[in-house]
């Protein structure tokens, strides 16, 4: 039986669960949660994620929720058939791919983050953008990308010479962040221009972004 | 020959990783970080963490930065000589450490290290703390809280009844929160209460608190 996911296609956490399982081959079942009728919010997916957010995961009895932990679980169920994403076996390489989840999780997020927010979130509660908060994380963002260019002239993925969940947890906001104005604070990176052609044009990746519509 | 963390043992993120040390018993060397004559960004730390914060960490030729990624490694490289924080061996185990690492990562920290910084650190730099955030904050927290009270009626720790790593990243900001006027949020969950005891006093948690003083 394969494993099920409660979320939506367009949500940028869910996407991160459903890059993993897209690049292990592994058989899964999205289940739609309805965001319109407070679907998240109701009982029945708040005792699979009790912040009422997405994604929640179900392999079996085992529940679970926050998708950076999903990720990894998928990884680990399926590294013998899909591939080695974290490297776990080896002391050096996985302390590489943690640390750059770290940098995803605590510098990268936290900019890009409100900048997706206001461009693609708000408008549909009918707010208009707000500009301030737009330039104060580009600003961000553009110091965090400095870092990640110096990192990429020197290795070609985030945690070495191979690709790792450290690049593809970087996938959801990018995605819809490229089709925006701002994406030339990436194309004007040439490392990191050429890291992110290489990563969202794996296959998986391609899978999973063309249900994810951007236009803003 | 041991390694090396350099940042100062009273930040929350420098304890995390002495904790981690400590807990598997491991040799280790502080080397302070002098942030008033803003060390932090010379370029022979800038070197070591190229965000220019803390810590960052050196074992050997590995160069490592993010104190929730070195706090991984150091629980992995010393996983047979000391207690299993991690449980990688195990699938299950594995990802509920997982899932409540990341709600503390996500979660739990940007509420609780707003509470401490406007109550105990802006004030060391002459800032007057922001009412409205610091009650916006608490009453998350509060929410926040009544899951953890209810998650650890069920299980002695976070991840299970076994500790491990999630419950040892809350430590540094709670050890600060303790000392502010809202420690009551603690104090009046029983099942909280009883886990913030346990944890705290640990012998290594309690050798890593000696660095950090109370009044932050």
């Amino acid at each position: 039986m394969g494993v099920k996911v409660y979320g939506a296609t367009m949500s940028t956490c869910t996407a991160r669960v459903l890059l993993c399982l897209e690049e292990m081959g592994a058989e899964y079942e999205l289940v739609p949660i309805d965001f319109s009728t407070g679907e998240h919010k109701q009982p029945a997916h708040l005792a699979r994620n009790p912040f009422g957010q997405v994604p929640a995961f179900e392999d079996g009895a085992l529940i679970l929720y926050e998708s950076r932990a999903i990720a990894r679980y998928i990884l680990r169920k399926y590294k013998s058939s899909g591939g080695d994403l974290l490297k776990e076996g080896s002391l050096e390489e996985s302390a590489m791919v943690d640390l750059w989840l770290e940098v995803e999780s605590q510098q990268f997020n936290p900019a890009i983050g409100p900048i997706f927010y206001q461009i693609f979130i708000f408008p549909r509660f009918g707010n208009v953008p707000d500009q301030a908060v737009i330039d104060t994380n580009l600003e961000k963002l553009c110091k965090v990308l400095d870092v990640y260019e110096a990192r990429l002239s020197k290795t070609k993925y985030l945690a070495g010479d191979f690709f790792s969940l450290a690049d593809l947890s970087h996938v959801p906001l990018l995605h819809y962040f490229m089709a925006t104005p701002h994406a030339s604070v990436v194309n004007s990176r040439p490392h990191v221009k050429a890291w992110w052609e290489g990563v969202s044009s794996r296959p998986a990746c391609k899978k999973v972004t063309a249900a994810m519509p951007a236009s803003a | 020959m041991g390694v090396k963390v350099y940042g100062p043992p009273t930040f929350t993120s420098t304890a995390r990783v002495i904790a981690a040390l400590e807990e598997m018993g491991a040799d280790y060397e502080v080397v302070p970080i002098d942030f008033a004559a803003g060390e932090h960004k010379h370029p022979a730390h800038l070197a070591r963490n190229p965000f220019g914060q803390v810590p960052a960490f050196e074992d050997g030729d590995l160069m490592l930065f993010e104190s929730r990624a070195i706090a991984r490694y150091v629980a992995r490289k010393h996983k047979s000589s000391g207690p299993d924080l991690l449980r990688e061996g195990n699938l299950q185990e594995s990802a509920m450490v997982d899932l409540w690492l990341e709600v503390e990562s996500q979660q739990y920290n940007p509420i609780i290290s707003s509470i401490v910084y406007e109550c105990l650190i802006s004030p060391i730099y002459g800032g007057v703390p922001d009412r409205k955030l610091i009650d916006a904050n608490v009453e998350k927290l509060g929410k926040l809280l009544d899951l953890y009270e209810d998650r650890l009626s069920k299980t002695k720790f976070l991840a299970g009844d076994f500790f491990s790593l999630a419950d040892l990243n809350h430590m540094p900001y709670s050890q600060y929160f303790m000392a502010t006027p809202h420690a009551s949020l603690f104090e009046s969950r029983p099942h909280v209460k009883a886990w913030w005891e346990d944890l705290s006093s640990r012998p290594a948690v309690r050798k890593t608190t000696a660095g950090m003083p109370k009044s932050g």
